[in-house]
């Protein structure tokens, strides 16, 4: 059997778009939903302020887990790397050093983590989940061992820009985000870097029989994320104007539920930067609302978590409805 | 009474499998399933047994229209389909799995005497005397197909569906199986044979259906009136005669130079060379270290000791990456498993670790994979395609495409026409002759004598990790191909 010799069947232009877009239009409808019915949502203030500062840590991170997840792996240690980060930073800060060198000690910091985590992933063949979940307790343990688990503030008002400043009417920690998006998608989408990756993801055997060196570009994956989770908590740090060894506690999920809920695939292999850019709005958008309407804490975990099931429920839904 | 099938269709998006199939098994028969692959036999025994719906047409079994949710409908309805895989846990034992859905119980705790006494007797039924409490995983493949006969025997199935049953198993265990069938056959149900091996289908089956392209060709009802030529020809739709066309072709100076080569699977140091333009075989049985020497040249697995030489630079050490820089090119022998990135596209298959510069230009990427695949006549709606959706003859064709970007010098085919149909196995054939006449040294691992003896100018001959002779094209013939194959008792 030839696939040109058989006869195409047709596929309705309805489930193509759905197939393409769907939770894109999961996210337009929220929007439209939560406009009309959720006074204040659609103000500039709320939009830029609360929703859009409160998706920049999760969507910096989702970034790199993008590449992650897409190369068949997770990393379950970025919050806690966050947590570090952000800690360092502080403490090299109240040392006297001056701005550029903490933050870029810090980052230095985290890429070195994921350096590791990746070469013991890649090099020593030890699984994802053992390895990063060994890291995450780790690093969290160095944050609270480098300052006696105490918090500590930052007086530094070139460092404090980095969270509050607002250049041309956005605050620096969006403009972060939004940069991230756009190199990682071009990375991703426009590089042999995250062609490979994707591949990896695919079918890791086969990559590296095409020639695709899959360790360095494993490694790297690691090493970009922590990196990128190093730059999360530098930036909420410099938001709160602490160093606090506890944040950031389940960042991870929150991260790796983000892609998921956009559309990357947890298995490897799919993935794009659109996903990302889906999946952290959808959660933004839920939590923001949920907020303006005040509702209490503890019954935003169910709703959270109601949704990501519903979202994977739905992909397999229309992965079942491709396949058979 | 009979098994109708009647007008069965399915389509999948962008494919028709199955156009409307229509015909009849007789009960009390062996009634071949045949056709290239992808011709549609697969889509049409997981619609047999539940696991796919058909999208029209009906199963109709003793008068009645057979419509079922799911397979275990299939298996109320008295239909089993023992697949290639078979679908066993390798962790239970043989009576667990034999009861596995339907578990004999006393108030609600399973009966273990009960369930492993049923469980001898129904081994019994098919030849085997297997303690029930053994761990399925510990079988031999040809016992744990005789379980899963005896699996459908627990159901009192009516129709047996048999797919490719004797791959991999040796020809005593064949005649085992075959001994069965026969009973199952004497015991009036309804059995479906789906092998490409036209010797076994003339052994043990009464009638044939040939299915192309997912429609109905023709069927035989009565076997041994015809010949397996009838059946190529209806399976092929031409003549097909290409496949032994051995051509002679002129050659050059040595391309590849194998010295004193060790590793993994290799019992002795290798030696031999290939010249420019030369196609040369590696014969052997399964395990005789053919995989594990391309392996070693393809810079998969690492060299203990040796060189490799290509051209005039020599390695001691290859990886993927450097062998491909030297022009070695590979073409694995699991297609699915090595190589393939099966939900990825045509396109980015073919790019991938071809790519030379850090950015990847889209459109410049779909033009390179479009006269690839032209170049090869690759089958597919566009390069857009999920590779993963075309035939395995197509996949292997875009393979060699992907391969042909590295400026070429050697390319190492590891079983290039395994799991292939006819057509395609041709096709691949002209295409590695096509690439020897422009100068590239091919050595091809292959178990299909006819196809070395096709393709090849010299066949190198494998036992037990050392090279055991070499045969030029003029004298080589299977008796004596498979003479030095043959370990020799000592």
């Amino acid at each position: 059997m030839t696939a040109s010799e058989k006869t195409p069947t047709v596929e309705s232009p309805l489930r193509a778009i759905w197939d393409r877009a769907g939770m894109i239009i999961v996210l337009v409808l929220l929007f439209i939903v939560a406009c009309v019915t959720v006074p204040n949502f659609m103000s500039g203030r709320n939009l830029i302020y609360s929703l859009g500062l409160s998706v920049t840590t999760t969507g910096i991170v989702a970034c790199g887990m993008l590449f992650a997840l897409a190369a068949g792996d997770f990393d379950l240690s970025v919050g806690s790397v966050a947590a570090f980060a952000g800690m360092l930073a502080a403490i090299l800060l109240s040392k006297g050093m001056g701005v550029v060198p903490s933050v870029f000690l810090a980052l230095f910091a985290g890429l070195l983590i994921g350096a590791i985590n990746g070469f013991v992933i890649a090099v020593c063949g030890i699984n994802a989940l053992i390895t990063t979940l060994a890291t995450m307790q780790i690093v969290r343990g160095l944050a609270y061992i480098i300052n006696d688990g105490n918090s500590i503030g930052i007086g530094d008002a070139g460092f404090a820009a980095l969270g509050n400043s607002v250049p041309l009417g956005i605050p620096t920690p969006l403009w972060t985000f939004i940069f991230c998006l756009v190199i990682f998608g071009l990375l991703l989408h426009r590089t042999v870097y995250g062609r490979n990756s994707l591949a990896i993801g695919g079918n890791r055997e086969a990559a590296h029989l095409a020639g695709v060196p899959t360790r360095k570009v494993q490694i790297t994956i690691f090493a970009l994320l922590s990196f990128l989770a190093a730059l999360a908590g530098i930036v909420s740090a410099a938001q709160q104007q602490i160093g606090d060894p506890k944040t950031m506690q389940g960042l991870e999920l929150r991260v790796i539920s983000a892609c998921v809920l956009g559309g990357v695939s947890l298995t490897g292999g799919i993935g794009s930067i659109a996903h990302v850019i889906v999946g952290v709005m959808i959660m933004g958008t839920v939590q923001n609302v949920m907020d303006l309407k005040g509702v209490s804490t503890f019954y935003q975990y169910l709703i959270s978590g109601a949704i990501l099931l519903a979202a994977v429920l739905l992909d397999r839904l229309k992965q079942r409805g491709t396949s058979r | 009474m009979p098994l109708l099938f009647d007008g069965i269709e399915k389509s999948f998006p962008g494919v028709r499998a199955l156009g409307g199939v229509s015909f009849e098994a007789r009960e009390g028969s062996v009634h071949a399933l045949m056709g290239e692959n992808g011709a549609g036999k697969s889509t049409l025994l997981k619609i047999l047994s539940g696991a796919y719906r058909p999208d029209g047409g009906a199963l109709v079994l003793d008068g009645k229209s057979l419509s079922y949710r799911n397979t275990q409908d299939a298996l109320d309805a008295g239909i089993a389909v023992i697949y290639q895989e078979l679908q066993l846990v390798p962790q239970l034992s043989v009576a667990e799995n034999l009861f596995l859905g339907h578990m004999p119980t006393k108030l609600g705790w399973t009966d273990t005497k009960q369930l492993n006494a049923e469980a001898k007797r129904l081994l019994q039924l098919v030849g085997e005397d297997i303690r029930p409490e053994t761990p399925i995983g510990r079988l031999p493949i040809a016992q744990r197909q005789m379980v899963e006969i005896a699996k459908a025997l627990s159901r009192n199935a009516k129709v047996l569906a048999f797919d490719e049953p004797t791959s991999s198993l040796s020809s005593r265990e064949v005649d085992r199986l075959f001994a069965v069938i026969k009973n199952l056959q004497a015991e009036g149900r309804i059995v479906l044979y789906v092998s490409h091996r036209m010797d076994e289908i003339f052994e043990i089956c009464d009638a044939a259906t040939v299915l192309r392209d997912g429609q109905h060709v023709q069927t035989f009802n009565s076997l041994p009136e015809i010949t397996s030529d009838d059946l190529v020809r209806a399976m092929v739709g031409r003549e097909v005669d290409t496949l032994n066309a051995y051509r002679d072709r002129p050659i050059g100076d040595t391309m590849l130079r194998v010295q004193d080569l060790e590793g993994p699977g290799l019992t002795e140091p290798a030696n031999f060379e290939v010249k420019k333009g030369e196609i040369v075989g590696i014969f052997g049985l399964v395990g005789a270290g053919r995989t594990e020497t391309l392996n070693l040249i393809a810079g998969t697995a690492t060299a203990r000791a040796g060189h490799v030489t290509v051209g005039d630079r020599s390695f001691k050490r290859l990886n993927p990456k450097t062998a491909l820089k030297q022009g070695i090119g590979l073409c694995p022998e699991d297609r699915k498993k090595e190589g393939i990135v099966a939900i990825a596209s045509v396109c980015d298959n073919i790019n991938l670790g071809v790519r030379k510069s850090f950015i990847v230009h889209p459109k410049a990427e779909r033009t390179y994979a479009q006269s690839r695949v032209e170049q090869l006549r690759v089958r597919t709606p566009s390069v857009e395609q999920k590779i993963g959706n075309l035939s395995g003859g197509n996949q292997q064709k875009a393979i060699l495409g992907r391969v042909l970007g590295h400026n070429l010098r050697v390319l190492l085919l590891d079983e290039p026409t395994r799991g292939i149909d006819i057509g395609a196995k041709a096709e691949v054939h002209e295409i590695v002759r096509g690439l020897a006449e422009n100068g590239v040294a091919v050595l091809v691992v292959s178990s299909e004598m006819p196809e070395l003896l096709g393709l090849c100018d010299r066949i190198l001959v494998m036992e037990g990790g050392r090279f055991r002779g070499e045969l030029p094209h003029s004298q080589a013939t299977q008796e004596k191909l498979l003479e030095l194959a043959l370990p020799t008792k000592s």
